[in-house]
């Protein structure tokens, strides 16, 4: 195995699609972060800890789409080159393989995701609007939570690359799964179209980062929900990828 | 021990047969010419070689186990499918130490194979600007890697200038000299003729011959001994099985010195008499011209 995330580190170290999409994820979380609370203070506006901690963390809902795009072409890259065949030559046992990209993939976009996700914060909050802190309740959680649900974002992108193996449509996937239909959901009538809208993916996810949006669902139980569904593709996946002619 | 064993193999595609009930033996120290036309079912084959894709039914074992059995694969086989078929963004160094990494092979062969195809210069240049020739080469670089037994290529030639042919030419009959098994795919009649010991031709997905060069020019149907004599017409009559032309008889089924002993014991002279070798690429043509997908 330790060959498989070696060989798979130097993949993803060597090509520019990493460093764009993991600059593009950082620079959304700061940027949208500066932007908002920067607006807030000048218009004068007194803001609450928990409150400024939250704006400063506003850019998930976007940096989650570039990180989403990363994990697709983590995969899909190879299968639009035909390098799959390569690497399904040097290790043919593609459980292996799969597993190994979701290791290192995963590894190094916790570091990258938490690393942004703090430096919003301590940009935005506590730098700009100043009236939240670490020591503030709630938000390191925010922080370490925001950072896993981007994490989280990358997979569920990686999954869809991985089951559609198709860059254009993988992406797509992932915009109308991650950010398209959960706002859609909000439509449905009822009690279970509530229950479907606490459910589904990111409206369950989210709430690790922002929590207190959900009616079902706390910050544990909705990331375990949305990992859950990414879980479930990468199964699909996995099946597929070990059934399909390469 | 055989270094590549097909059993039955067969690969349908809905209701398109790419490869039918396919059994054939590649062996070691020698070059194996793996011959047909375009969509003959070559490269499926090979695919299904590298466990790359499943065979639908039937089976292929490479030194006695299937593909996805093999611990570090590439290094016991190497194989060079499609050149282009790289990400373009990474350097020729990066792609090749991750496929070295992923069989635990040391980092120092990566500069070795490198430096052995001629691309040590450009070893830091992104592959995506790499012309064919400088692809194929790379191509190679990979699987050699691993320094592996058994070596397949599909098409190396396709695309290339005489040089690069003649590179590969080389290096194919080098590496079956080392005693290494080297099983080379085209469609090209006259490329096998440079290169390979032995050949498995078919068309169609299926089997049409397996046998040596020699042989399967020899057992050509136009091979023919052309006989010519004063006395042509006594001569077609001893000998039986002649094709009677105007100005010589041509037999098929007798070699020279059967011919000349007969032609003798009857006091017959001759003028000429002479064995008419077919070439490789009228054998061919023979052979597969019942098994072309599509005719002009």
């Amino acid at each position: 195995m330790i060959d498989i995330l070696r060989s798979e580190w130097t993949k993803i170290r060597s090509v520019r699609s990493t460093v764009w999409t993991l600059a593009a994820t950082a620079l959304l979380m700061v940027g949208i972060s500066v932007l908002l609370t920067v607006a807030i203070s000048n218009s004068g506006q007194n803001m609450a800890g928990d409150e400024a901690t939250r704006i400063s963390l506003a850019g998930v809902l976007f940096a989650q789409l570039s990180i989403a795009t990363f994990g697709v072409l983590v995969v899909s890259s190879e299968y639009r080159t035909g390098a799959i065949r390569t690497t399904f030559m040097a290790v043919p046992k593609r459980l292996r393989l799969l597993t190994g990209k979701v290791v290192v993939f995963t590894v190094v976009t916790l570091a990258v995701c938490i690393a942004s996700t703090f430096a919003a914060f301590l940009l935005g909050g506590q730098l700009i609007l100043g009236t939240t802190s670490l020591s503030e309740p709630g938000a390191p959680a925010a922080i370490l939570g925001s950072g896993l649900y981007l994490t989280a974002g990358g997979l569920f992108g990686l999954a869809l690359g991985a089951l559609i193996r198709h860059t254009p449509g993988a992406v797509v996937s992932a915009i109308a799964l991650m950010y398209v239909l959960p706002q859609l959901t909000g439509l449905l009538p009822g009690q279970w179209g509530a229950t479907v809208d606490d459910y589904f993916t990111t409206n369950a996810g989210m709430e690790v980062a922002i929590p207190g949006q959900n009616g079902s669902l706390g910050p544990w139980s909705g990331y375990g929900v949305y990992l859950v569904w990414i879980a479930v593709t990468l199964l699909v996946a996995a099946v597929l990828m070990r059934r399909r002619d390469a | 021990m055989t270094a590549i064993r097909a059993t039955s193999l067969s690969k349908h595609y809905g209701k398109t047969v790419a490869v039918a009930d396919l059994s054939f033996d590649v062996e070691p120290g020698q070059v194996t010419g793996f011959l047909g036309p375009n969509g003959a079912g070559k490269s499926t084959t090979m695919r299904m070689v590298l466990g790359l894709d499943r065979p639908s039914t039937g089976a292929v074992l490479v030194d006695g186990r299937p593909y996805q059995e093999l611990r570090h694969p590439l290094r016991k086989v190497g194989a060079l499918l499609d050149a282009k078929a790289v990400h373009g963004g990474r350097s020729a160094r990066n792609h090749l130490l991750a496929i070295a990494q992923s069989n635990a092979i040391e980092a120092s062969r990566v500069e070795e194979v490198l430096e052995l195809v001629g691309l040590s210069q450009v070893a830091k240049r992104r592959i995506g600007g790499f012309s064919l020739g400088m692809s194929q080469r790379l191509g190679i670089a990979a699987a050699l890697l691993g320094d592996p037994e058994i070596l397949l290529f599909d098409e190396p030639v396709n695309g290339l200038d005489p040089d690069g042919i003649l590179w590969i030419r080389t290096l194919m009959r080098d590496l079956a000299a080392e005693g290494r098994t080297v099983f080379v795919s085209s469609h090209l009649m006259s490329e096998m003729a440079q290169t390979a010991d032995h050949l498995i031709v078919i068309g169609r997905g299926r089997l049409i011959a397996d046998t040596s060069v020699q042989e399967f020019i020899g057992r050509s149907s136009q091979g023919y001994v052309r006989v010519r004599s004063p006395r042509l017409a006594e001569v077609a009559e001893l000998v039986k099985v002649g094709e009677l032309h105007p100005d010589h008889l041509r037999v098929t089924g007798l070699d020279p010195l059967e011919i000349g002993t007969m032609t003798a014991r009857a006091g017959l002279p001759l003028e000429e008499l002479t064995f008419v070798r077919p070439s490789l690429e009228a054998a061919y043509m023979e052979l597969t011209k019942d098994s072309l997908e599509f005719t002009s």
